[in-house]
């Protein structure tokens, strides 16, 4: 009874001591839970909390100080590193920690062999709206896309659209499981998400432009850069990492965390940065 | 000297119910002020003013989309009439949807249906309240949505129509259990009258029950009217969530409340966002508020007539 209390109270006085908490991009949250876990298991005595609610929450929870890392599927803004500074009167730190690629998704009946990033921002900017005109037997495109709270929305607008405005019937969803549902019931639909596995669509091949090879989103595209819309994912900190944050930052940049990476659907970094 | 403990604790409790009944009007109040407060800014402060001051929300804009909800953008776009009407056109869908429904159930409930129907019906119909409206929303989501579009041949999955008549499954519980209650309140002596004189139970059910129980009637349709505008969980889901400026229900909608709901957790805070997100919640509270207050003051006239001329 007496050792159970002390080993309580030493794994009390422990998980104190050495709490780290993150916080952001929904895209992330599975792949920062896995680091989690894993880190723990072979760091008994740290506990690392996470949690998701978007790439913004993360970042407002960076700048109040209510979190120790800020997942974030987008790179911040200069605003927000002005707003960290302020209130935390440190320099934000960036580390790319991840890589990632969107796909863009088509119902699994639909035979296109090939889209460029042209022809998807035409069709996001509403002025491709019939499939005829890209060869295909079928009648309006239904485009499907993420909400604007999404960093995959925010990426896609700046790497697709050019920062130009998505048309007005481009319909937002939930997350990128929600689109590949939508996609999956409707055969006329085309949406963007993080690379993912789903029943029911089939994701295109990217090319830059009309001479330029289709490419899949696979680990090998992605990773050497050949795959037109693939992103880095980030951690970001007030001020240089420092004790068990930087321990654990550490320990995902190298072999193990990168591993985790490639498990959960995602890319390791082409090498390893050191914060 | 026992009296008198019992008498003061009496005056406890009076005062501690007294307080319970006055913090719903001090809580109204608080609401009102905070949300109020926050979308202030959309008038007063000159920034937010700049980017997103009432012509840009209201007024159509140059350019090729002269009414554009993109908040997030270079040039953010906070044009709210495509979200106003987004809301209007799937409330209208609920409500013709449910009304009918709801008050033909009532009627059949209050006046035609024997006892143990009754006993039977009312109870499922209420309970159809109780379904969570994520429930009612993922339903609408994964199996309704497709069979609308098959019944009506619309070529958007998600739509006001399907969204409307998800919205309609919430509403008819309200209207019905108010409705079924109007009807029933009227009084038994009504009902002898019209048979006595002849009447058959549908003459007597249409036109002495039905118009003697008006005033509650609309007021249940006003109230099922607040409900269906202010529901977000269902429409976020069901709706496909895009600003179109257009009449036409086979289109997907935007709602004010939806937006609210998807946007305000990633918002800048203290951004113009930020505030015209707290704007709409204002325009909806004071538009729910107006309209409860004023099924009040319409029910009350009616019944003053009613009762007036019989």
């Amino acid at each position: 009874m007496k050792t159970l209390a002390l080993i309580l109270a030493a794994s009390l006085a422990s998980a104190a001591g050495k709490t780290v908490t993150i916080k952001g991009s929904d895209t992330m949250v599975i792949l920062g839970q896995r680091w989690a876990e894993d880190y723990m298991k072979s760091h008994p005595g740290t506990v690392i909390q996470v949690t998701g609610g978007g790439s913004g929450t993360g970042i407002a929870a960076l700048i109040n100080g209510s979190t120790d890392i800020a997942e974030a599927s987008r790179p911040m803004k200069a605003e927000e590193k002005a707003s960290v500074k302020r209130k935390q009167g440190k320099d934000v730190s960036e580390i790319p920690v991840a890589q990632d690629g969107v796909a863009l998704y088509v119902h699994k009946a639909n035979p296109l062999k090939k889209i460029t990033l042209a022809q998807a921002k035409r069709i996001y900017a509403g002025e491709l709206t019939q499939w005829s005109e890209l060869g295909i037997k079928l009648s309006q495109i239904i485009v499907y896309g993420r909400e604007n709270n999404s960093g995959t929305y925010a990426y896609f607008k700046e790497h697709v659209l050019g920062n130009q405005d998505f048309a007005p019937e481009v319909l937002s969803l939930p997350g990128t499981a929600a689109v590949i549902n939508a996609i999956s019931k409707d055969k006329n639909a085309i949406g963007y998400g993080g690379i993912a596995y789903g029943k029911g669509i089939r994701a295109v091949p990217v090319g830059n432009d009309e001479k330029s090879p289709a490419l899949e989103p696979t680990m090998k595209n992605v990773l050497d850069g050949s795959y037109p819309i693939s992103r880095a994912l980030y951690f970001y900190t007030a001020g240089k990492p420092e004790g068990e944050m930087k321990r654990f930052i550490d320990w995902v940049l190298g072999p193990e965390g990168q591993r985790i990476c490639g498990q959960v659907g995602y890319y390791p970094l082409k090498k390893p940065s050191k914060p | 000297m026992r009296t008198g403990g019992i008498l003061s604790a009496e005056k406890a409790v009076e005062a501690l119910i007294r307080l319970s009944a006055f913090s719903a009007i001090l809580g109204l109040f608080l609401i009102f002020v905070f949300i109020g407060k926050e979308a202030l800014p959309v008038l007063t402060s000159p920034e937010a003013r700049k980017e997103a001051g009432l012509s840009k929300l209201f007024l159509p804009q140059e350019g090729p989309r002269p009414y554009s909800w993109q908040p997030v953008s270079e040039i953010p776009k906070y044009s709210i009439l495509p979200l106003f009407m987004g809301t209007l056109k799937v409330t209208l869908v609920a409500i013709l949807f449910a009304i009918p429904l709801a008050l033909g159930a009532a009627l059949f409930t209050s006046e035609f249906a024997p006892d143990w129907t009754k006993e039977l019906l009312k109870p499922i119909i209420e309970l159809l309240a109780g379904i969570p409206s994520v429930v009612l929303g993922f339903f609408a989501l994964m199996v309704m949505a497709s069979c609308v579009q098959d019944a009506f041949g619309i070529i958007y999955r998600l739509n006001a129509v399907n969204a409307g008549i998800a919205l309609g499954l919430a509403v008819i519980p309200i209207v019905y259990t108010m409705a079924d209650d109007a009807l029933t309140a009227v009084p038994k002596s009504y009902r002898e009258a019209s048979i006595a004189m002849g009447a058959s139970a549908w003459q007597t059910a249409s036109k002495v029950v039905f118009p003697a129980a008006l005033p509650g009637i609309l007021a249940a349709c006003v109230l099922g009217f607040g409900r269906a505008i202010g529901e977000t969980m269902i429409v976020l889901m069901a709706s496909g969530n895009a600003p179109v400026m257009t009449w036409a229900l086979q289109k997907p909608v935007r709602s004010l409340s939806a937006t609210v709901a998807a946007e305000l957790g990633e918002v800048v805070v203290g951004s113009p966002h930020y505030h015209v997100l707290f704007l709409i919640g204002t325009l909806l509270f004071v538009f729910t508020f107006a309209l409860n207050l004023f099924a009040h003051w319409f029910v009350r006239r009616l019944q003053r007539k009613i009762l007036g001329a019989a």
